[in-house]
């Protein structure tokens, strides 16, 4: 443990002078790297676990205490392919995959005009106009489950994608609003000005010098998007029935009260949180961009 | 500047795919319920469900040519998604599992479809191979016919016949309660990490409040005098969960204030415990080809203190959608479905442990059947024969129901009570404190009803 008594003396110093930053010594360098990696590590556990799992028997899943080397198996997954059993995941995934991209283009199609006349080009009260966009998410979706559930009944529209398209644009309109207002604040207004003296068009200014400034964020902003809509269950679970059922629903639908459940949940956890880690993975660096360009703020 | 190519790529993409998945029909959108044709079943995600929609298209849709599209939930969702479906009328669902706790309450209400009309034209279904005390149950106050059960239950004594002859304990036919307690402290611990019994302690009026309210109205208890009077602190109430919670606490499984009815499954096949009182469907699981256990069980009626038994009464079932428009199809599924010809199915495609029994008495009388589950069908159908759902305890009762009672606030009020009981089963609380509770809870339902009968 003496490596922790050397480390503690280092910050120590640095503190309180309050110094430029300088590189780190490479030894609380590395230290604090070891760390980074540990909480990384304890972040990814039950990930991780939950894949070994969807890997073992049911049998072999459900033991206490927990069989880590028991035999790998593809059970879990044949049973969410529904190999055999008459069923199959794709059109609950094909669901989730319309209703999530789908409702993101429109979000993102309604919301930068929206944030660009909030920050760029901001109308009056324009505080008053993100508060507003705030206020609608106020109201937990529960509360207004039930009058959806009817209108939804009454309009016909029960199991129907479309009604989850336009739900989901609606959850996620306000959020995208206010991510793409401070990424839309951080392009300099210099920058503006200077391509108005060239004599760039609206147009021209937004392809040229705005998009390749806020592009981050834009991404930033259609992962979260996604990720909301590609996950949500409350209205997915009430509003569907055999045709538009999502992914999520269908996740559920393997839980039961009798029997063995854990490899195969763990399988089609996994399989149904494959999209979003790819598309996180895609997205990567300008996420990264995207997401401390709005926390500097 | 390629820092856009990703996103410009991404984007793309993502408007091929929308495109793409606009254009093909099949999913989504549209009018839902398909064809006349098809019909929309909503149905709980048990192992005999699982089975049943393996079996669907190349045995029901193939010689009907009746589509089935099933929505299959955990038990706690799908009884949401029936209650708001069928409360609205919305005409999504043809068909939907409930049990002999909500039929007769949906049939009040007129939610659900009388069936009489269809079983006495059916002839071939054969109502009267229908164990009695189901059909009873799943009639409504009218008298009619409102649901056909997919399988039945009871409940009985399980336990490791093999670990009790070998430490020379002998199983009562009829057990008390006293002896279940006195053979599990016997065999406490008589193999590393095996507890005495295994009983539910998991919180819900369907968790451990249903081997509970058995073990309450055979110790005398009940939730309701006839006239709507809360009896939760009653001397027998009290006695009766004093005694369970004592028995399992000392004697009982590891984690018992989460265990139900999975979790003791799994103890038992496992070998950590030596006895349980639960649902007589786990002895198809306990008996299955690729069981620990299997062949080491033996089953006795469920034990008893003041009542001849005490075994409860379930089955999920089979109800139509009033609102539905295709209730000669939804018919003829559920014919299907109950009838003796699918066990036959099941016990040919999928094996005879697989059945789903406790239903008819033609099963019991079938020496395929009988040959796989000689060990448990005798007890089984004797458990169900003996339940009577109108007269579960030694007082008149104001519901039917032996494990539940027929009102539809009992879930919610059970479910209640459950977690403090199941805080006294972790020790967190006595079980006096738990039914004080107990009893303002039962007494604010017991005060409507009054109310509404003195009207």
């Amino acid at each position: 443990m003496s490596s922790v008594t050397d480390v503690a003396p280092v910050a120590a110093t640095r503190t309180p002078e309050g110094a430029p930053r300088r590189p780190r010594k490479p030894r609380s360098g590395a230290l604090l790297g070891v760390a980074a990696w540990l909480i990384g590590f304890l972040f990814v556990v039950p990930v991780l676990w939950m894949v070994l799992t969807s890997f073992h028997s049911e049998e072999a899943a459900a033991t206490n205490p927990p069989s880590l080397l028991a035999p790998l198996t593809f059970a879990g997954y044949r049973e969410f392919f529904g190999v055999g059993t008459g069923t199959s995941p794709w059109p609950s995934l094909l669901n989730s995959l319309t209703a999530s991209v789908v409702s993101t283009v429109i979000v993102l199609l309604l919301a930068i005009p929206a944030a660009y006349a909030l920050s760029i080009k901001p109308v009056r009260k324009w505080t008053d106009v993100m508060f507003f966009f705030l206020s609608t998410r106020m109201l937990p979706i529960v509360a207004g489950l039930l009058p959806i559930y009817l209108f939804a009944q009454w309009s016909g529209l029960l199991d129907n994608i479309w009604l989850l398209i336009v739900l989901y644009t609606a959850m996620n309109l306000p959020i995208a609003v206010w991510m793409m207002r401070s990424f839309l604040a951080e392009v300099p207004v210099e920058i503006l000005e200077a391509a108005s003296m060239d004599g760039a068009g609206l147009l021209l200014t937004l392809r040229q010098v705005v998009a390749p400034i806020v592009l981050p964020g834009i991404a930033a902003t259609s992962l979260i998007c996604f990720i909301f809509s590609w996950n949500e269950l409350l209205l997915a679970r009430t509003l569907t029935g055999t045709v538009a059922g999502t992914a999520p629903v269908y996740l559920t639908g393997f839980v039961t009260s009798q029997g063995l459940f854990l490899a195969q949940v763990c399988a089609a956890s996994f399989v149904v949180s494959l999209p979003v880690l790819v598309a996180g993975f895609a997205a990567q660096d300008k996420l990264v961009q995207g997401l401390s360009l709005g926390a500097v703020k | 500047m390629h820092r856009h190519v990703r996103p410009a790529l991404a984007a793309a993409t993502a408007t091929a795919l929308a495109v793409g998945v606009g254009g093909c029909a099949g999913w989504g959108g549209g009018p839902s319920g398909g064809g006349p044709d098809t019909i929309n079943v909503l149905m709980v995600n048990n192992p005999q469900m699982v089975d049943l929609q393996q079996l669907t298209a190349e045995h029901f849709t193939a010689e009907t040519g009746i589509t089935v599209n099933y929505t299959v939930l955990p038990e706690n969702d799908v009884r949401d998604k029936i209650s708001q479906e069928f409360s609205s009328q919305a005409g999504q669902y043809d068909v939907a599992t409930l049990s002999n706790f909500e039929i007769p309450i949906y049939a009040r209400s007129e939610w659900i479809a009388p069936l009489d009309e269809y079983v006495a034209a059916d002839a071939e279904f054969d109502q009267d191979d229908v164990l009695g005390p189901l059909t009873a149950s799943l009639s409504g106050d009218d008298g009619r016919l409102y649901g056909e059960p997919f399988y039945g239950e009871s409940s009985f004594l399980m336990y490791r016949e093999d670990v009790l002859d070998a430490a020379g304990v002998e199983m009562p036919a009829n057990p008390t309660w006293q002896e279940v307690a006195d053979i599990a402290a016997e065999v406490d611990g008589i193999e590393p990490g095996m507890a005495g019994i295994c009983l539910r302690g998991q919180p819900g009026w369907g968790q451990v409040f249903a081997p509970l309210t058995t073990v309450v109205n055979t110790f005398g208890g009940t939730w309701f005098t006839e006239d709507w009077e809360p009896q939760v602190d009653s001397e027998e109430f009290r006695t009766a969960v004093q005694f369970y919670v004592d028995l399992v606490r000392e004697h009982g499984e590891v984690g018992a204030p989460q265990a139900g009815f999975t979790e003791c499954l799994n103890n038992v096949v496992q070998g950590n415990a030596a006895m349980w009182y639960d649902a007589t469907s786990a002895a198809g699981s306990l008996e299955a080809a690729d069981s620990p256990v299997k062949g080491k069980m033996g089953y006795v009626a469920a034990p008893v203190v003041e009542t001849d038994s005490s075994g409860w009464l379930y089955a999920w079932s089979w109800s139509i959608q009033q609102a539905s428009a295709k209730k000669d199809a939804a018919w003829e599924f559920i014919s299907w479905a109950s009838s003796a010809e699918y066990e036959q199915l099941v016990g040919e495609e999928l094996g005879w442990s697989k059945v789903p029994a406790g239903k008819r008495a033609s099963t019991y009388d079938n020496p395929d059947y009988l040959a796989e589950a000689s060990a448990f069908a005798e007890p089984t159908l004797a458990a169900i024969e003996a339940a009577d759902p109108n007269d579960a305890g030694v007082q008149p009762r104001p519901a039917p129901g032996i494990q539940f009672i027929g009102i539809p606030e009992f879930p919610d009020l059970a479910t209640q009570v459950s977690q403090d009981v199941s805080s006294a089963i972790a020790g967190r609380t006595t079980v006096d404190e738990a039914l004080q509770r107990g009893q303002q809870l039962a007494e604010d339902v017991a005060e409507r009803y009054r109310e509404r009968e003195s009207k």
